[in-house]
């Protein structure tokens, strides 16, 4: 059980961080507003979380203007790819 | 109790991978118009092919090129404005939204809807210059549906719905030939109207 759980990823613990990370598995990049409208969470919870995946760099961070206004896009990494797959394949584990 | 968390967990995962990469701006107003549209063509090309017979009469399509040529040009306007007025709808509905028109799900969409709807469109392009003019518009509603239905893994899943009643319609229209423009002014007339209104109350536009 002990060695199970040491495979469970801290940063995916969270439900908001977990949704972050399954929308970036799926979408090579994502802006905060439609991160914001598919988790449904407000604008500085969102921020707290993106934060702490960006400072884990389990995802990486690109901002641009579009039409004159600050885009922030969000991509998941190589690394945090791997650690959410790691996460993943803890949890059916656990579940079997 | 800890397992109950794990499992929410995946389904939560699932969901969120679901709808973030399916496109969900489609605009009921659009499937509006679409059908109104149809429904005008089907009754300018019934009045191209019937015209200046008696009512009372037995009648017959009349198919000369002149009235093909005429009713191709007729369909490839309404097809224009349909896609120009989906557009703009659309566009109108992501801007709402905060999405983008253009966006890898857009693009997946697209793709997907396109492939069987090219390839019956160059049958039906085959078949009408081998003459086999009654098999148009039971081909192009079938071929219609099933580029629905591969679509609508990448959209709302009520496209789905849309597009298994355009194969039932095309398949019909397919035992009933002579009743080609009717079947045709049902499918994309009719259908695309009552989806338009159920998405625009559903969604809103």
């Amino acid at each position: 059980m002990k060695e199970l759980l040491k495979d469970l990823d801290k940063a995916f613990e969270n439900k908001i961080r977990l949704g972050i990370m399954s929308a970036l598995m799926v979408n090579d990049a994502l802006d905060f507003n439609s991160l914001k409208s598919l988790l449904d969470v407000t604008d500085g919870n969102l921020a707290t979380h993106l934060k702490s995946l960006e400072t884990s760099t389990y995802i990486s961070v690109k901002k641009e203007f579009i039409e004159r206004k600050p885009n922030t896009r969000y991509m998941a990494t190589a690394e945090g790819k791997e650690a959410f797959i790691k996460h993943i394949k803890a949890i059916e584990q656990l579940l079997n | 109790m800890e397992k109950q968390k794990y499992l929410d967990d995946l389904r939560e995962i699932k969901s969120i991978m679901d709808r973030s990469s399916r496109f969900i701006s489609l605009s009921g107003m659009s499937g509006i118009v679409a059908g109104c549209l149809g429904l005008l063509g089907a009754y300018i090309a019934y009045e191209t092919v019937y015209s200046g017979q008696d009512y009372l009469g037995y009648r017959q399509a009349i198919l000369s090129s002149k009235n093909i040529s005429q009713l191709l040009t007729i369909a490839t306007v309404l097809l224009l404005s349909a896609v120009g007025a989906g557009l703009f709808f659309t566009q109108r509905k992501a801007a709402k939204n905060n999405q983008k028109l253009w966006d890898g799900q857009a693009r997946r969409l697209l793709i997907n809807l396109f492939i069987p709807l090219a390839a019956g469109g160059i049958l039906c392009v085959i078949l009408l210059f081998k003459g086999l003019i009654g098999l148009l518009a039971p081909l192009t509603l079938l071929f219609y549906g099933l580029a629905l239905v591969n679509a609508s893994k990448y959209t709302l899943s009520e496209v789905r719905s849309l597009g298994l009643m355009q194969i039932a319609l095309g398949l019909l229209a397919c035992q009933f030939i002579g009743y080609g423009l009717l079947f045709w002014a049902v499918g994309f007339g009719l259908l695309h109207i009552i989806y338009g209104v159920m998405m625009h109350v559903k969604y809103g536009s």
